[in-house]
């Protein structure tokens, strides 16, 4: 689908250089082609469209912004850019790419001894094998550091008890990244385990009546007496600044992806309204209701788009601190959310069934809008950055 | 093998043309563009029969500086190096073919696959000149047996056969009454039609390749070519605006207007 001339009313374009453009006009094309025709079936299903992964592997998207190991190393604006395209198909895949990219990759690739990043990453970038990553746990979401998850020294290994949730993947994952507290220790002892599918006591499990993501796989891990060797231990970072950092950079790229969503939701409303007639043979685009609606949604897009671009370009010039990208993901966000919901409006009755997409991507903008630090936590770090107030303690 | 394939720039398909109201040619502002679709499918088929038979693919563009991008994509899907023939100013097909045919005489390929027609000025012109300038034989609308869902396509299978001696190449060509089958020798000329295969996406590390691989620059002076059009555009215009339907009461009125109106039966 060519995007309307007038979702780009600002150029944004133009600040693009022709390889972030080409980046993403390639996965653009595949989205339209392979993602489209087939995601509402997917979603109505709940399945999580597999046979995509050799296309968006053999196209190099995952983890398009890593150097080396059969990774594109493309920018930041570029792998924001990618994932926008696979968010305008469906946030349930555009997650799939995050999580496999920036949240089992990259600390894969930070974080991880040369051996474990030969073993890993070529066959990660293939789609060969499937990432997951477990921080958050039943009890322990917006606070991380009162993590129950445990390791404990065993011989010449280690022995990892704990559970975690909510984790994309997790149920189709070869490998997980699995943070745990380490013997008897607080925040500060959190170390990164590479599970493996098969080791004994670990399991997964899907997370059944999701009415959002329902094209992505949304698991709970449980760990029983996991023996996990001391190669697999991510020898390179300590404490919950490993997991944080992985969740700052895909937070980076979310903030940049749901513009995807909102872009899908206008540009669908925009059809709509201008092919739906009511009362006198005029379609409700010439209504001034519908026309405040449509100008909403547009002006938060530019918003958005020129919020995403600034911080991931800040990203590549070193620049970026964790309170922008908080700003950035709260805004688009909510942004895309409140787009979604306008959009759903604008289709009446059509808008609640998925032979549209706005109430998908509004059902699975509702999980982005809690997922990679709550909408509320990001509001806490902007205040405290504002007034040098922790407002969480 | 050398496979010379072009790569032209034209406006995105999908995007809507504007006629200028004095009618000197388009609206050029907001445009997007696009390696010419069936450009497209060529460079496709030279990757294919490269990668079957080893060799190289080369991809050249005519214009000015904005049509590296085209050249870049071609490279990102996989192309080995590009030529760029700096121009800016109108081109007509003869001086496009006779510019194509000094860059073919300087690189000396096996084939040159080229669109079967650009879907700017949809002309239909450039492949068979070329072929008449260089003396080769041409195979024009290329098309192939199985189907772009076949187990041939999926395995990215080239539809061009070439000969186990490497003399000729075997095209099948969409004509009016079905496929025609052609055997040519080589060197040749062939233009793509549409089912003649489905493009690959160009991939991100591709993309990233393509930045480092060569182009070097021609222009029409350097290959000796006179450029000075033969043809003008005298002026432009859009095709005037489709009447409204009308509703008729019954099918005798249908069948009479039919026969009397529009004279279909």
């Amino acid at each position: 689908m060519p995007r309307a001339e007038i979702t780009d009313l600002l150029l944004i374009d133009q600040l693009l250089t022709d390889e972030e453009r080409a980046a993403r006009d390639t996965v653009a094309r595949f989205v339209d082609r392979e993602v489209l025709p087939i995601i509402g079936q997917h979603f109505r299903e709940g399945t999580f469209p597999a046979h995509l992964i050799p296309g968006l592997a053999e196209m190099g998207v995952l983890g398009a912004n890593l150097q080396g190991y059969g990774c594109a190393g493309m920018n930041t604006v570029s792998y924001g850019l990618i994932l926008q395209e696979l968010e305008r198909g469906d946030s349930g895949l555009r997650s799939f790419a995050s999580v496999q990219g920036s949240l089992c990759m990259f600390p894969i690739h930070a974080y991880g001894s040369e051996e474990q990043k030969q073993r890993f990453l070529p066959g990660m970038a293939e789609g060969r094998i499937i990432g997951c990553f477990g921080l958050t746990e039943p009890d322990f979401g917006s606070n991380p550091g009162g993590m129950r998850a445990r390791a404990r020294k065993d011989g010449d290994g280690w022995v990892l008890n704990g559970t975690k949730a909510w984790i994309t993947n997790g149920a189709i994952a070869d490998v997980a990244v699995v943070w745990a507290k380490t013997e008897d220790g607080g925040a500060e002892s959190v170390r990164g385990f590479l599970v493996e599918k098969g080791m004994p006591g670990f399991t997964a499990r899907e997370i059944p009546g999701k009415f959002s993501l329902r094209a992505s796989v949304t698991s709970e891990l449980s760990f029983q007496d996991v023996r996990v060797p001391e190669r697999n231990v991510l020898p390179k970072v300590m404490g919950l600044k490993g997991p944080l950092s992985c969740l700052n950079n895909a937070r980076l790229g979310i903030a940049f992806a749901v513009t995807g969503a909102a872009i899908a939701c206008f540009e669908g409303a925009r059809e709509y309204a201008l092919s739906r007639v009511q009362f006198d043979g005029k379609s409700i685009a010439g209504y001034q209701l519908t026309q405040e609606k449509l100008a909403d949604m547009l002006q938060e897009i530019v918003k958005a788009q020129l919020v995403g671009l600034r911080v991931a370009r800040l990203k590549d010039e070193g620049k970026v601190t964790p309170v922008m990208v908080s700003l950035a993901k709260r805004n688009n966000v909510k942004a895309a959310l409140e787009i979604a919901r306008v959009a759903r409006s604008i289709y009446g009755a059509n808008g609640i069934t998925d032979a549209y997409p706005p109430v998908r991507h509004m059902l699975n903008l509702e999980s982005v809008f809690t997922y990679e630090g709550t909408h509320e936590v990001h509001t806490l770090v902007l205040g405290k950055a504002i007034t040098g107030i922790d407002a969480f303690n | 093998m050398k496979i010379l394939v072009t790569a032209k720039r034209v406006e995105d398909p999908e995007s809507k043309i504007k006629v200028k109201p004095d009618g000197s040619g388009i609206v050029q502002e907001g445009l997007k563009y696009k390696i010419n679709p069936f450009d497209e499918i060529g460079v496709e088929e030279g990757l294919r029969l490269a990668a079957k038979h080893g060799g190289e693919v080369v991809v050249v563009s005519i214009g000015g500086k904005e049509v590296q991008e085209q050249l870049r994509h071609a490279l990102a899907m996989g192309a080995h190096r590009a030529v760029w023939v700096n121009h800016t100013g109108t081109l007509d097909q003869l001086a496009l073919a006779g510019l194509l045919q000094k860059v073919a005489e300087k690189e000396k390929p096996d084939m040159v696959i080229l669109g079967k027609q650009s879907i700017d000025d949809d002309q239909n012109q450039v492949g068979q000149y070329l072929a008449e300038f260089l003396g080769w034989s041409q195979a024009t609308f290329a098309s192939k047996v199985e189907s772009l869902e076949s187990e041939q396509e999926k395995n990215k299978v080239p539809a061009l056969q070439v000969g186990a001696d490497g003399k000729t190449v075997r095209v099948v060509r969409e004509v009016d009454n079905g496929l025609a089958t052609l055997e040519c020798a080589l060197p040749a000329v062939v233009t793509t039609d549409l089912r003649l295969n489905l493009p690959r996406y160009a991939s991100l590390p591709g993309i990233m390749k393509a930045k480092s691989k060569p182009i070097e620059e021609l222009t029409p002076e350097k290959l000796g070519v006179d450029v000075t059009p033969k043809i003008q555009v005298l002026k432009m215009s859009s095709p005037p605006p489709r009447k409204a339907g009308i509703k008729v009461p019954d099918v005798a009125t249908l069948v009479d207007k039919l026969r009397n109106e529009a004279k279909a039966v």
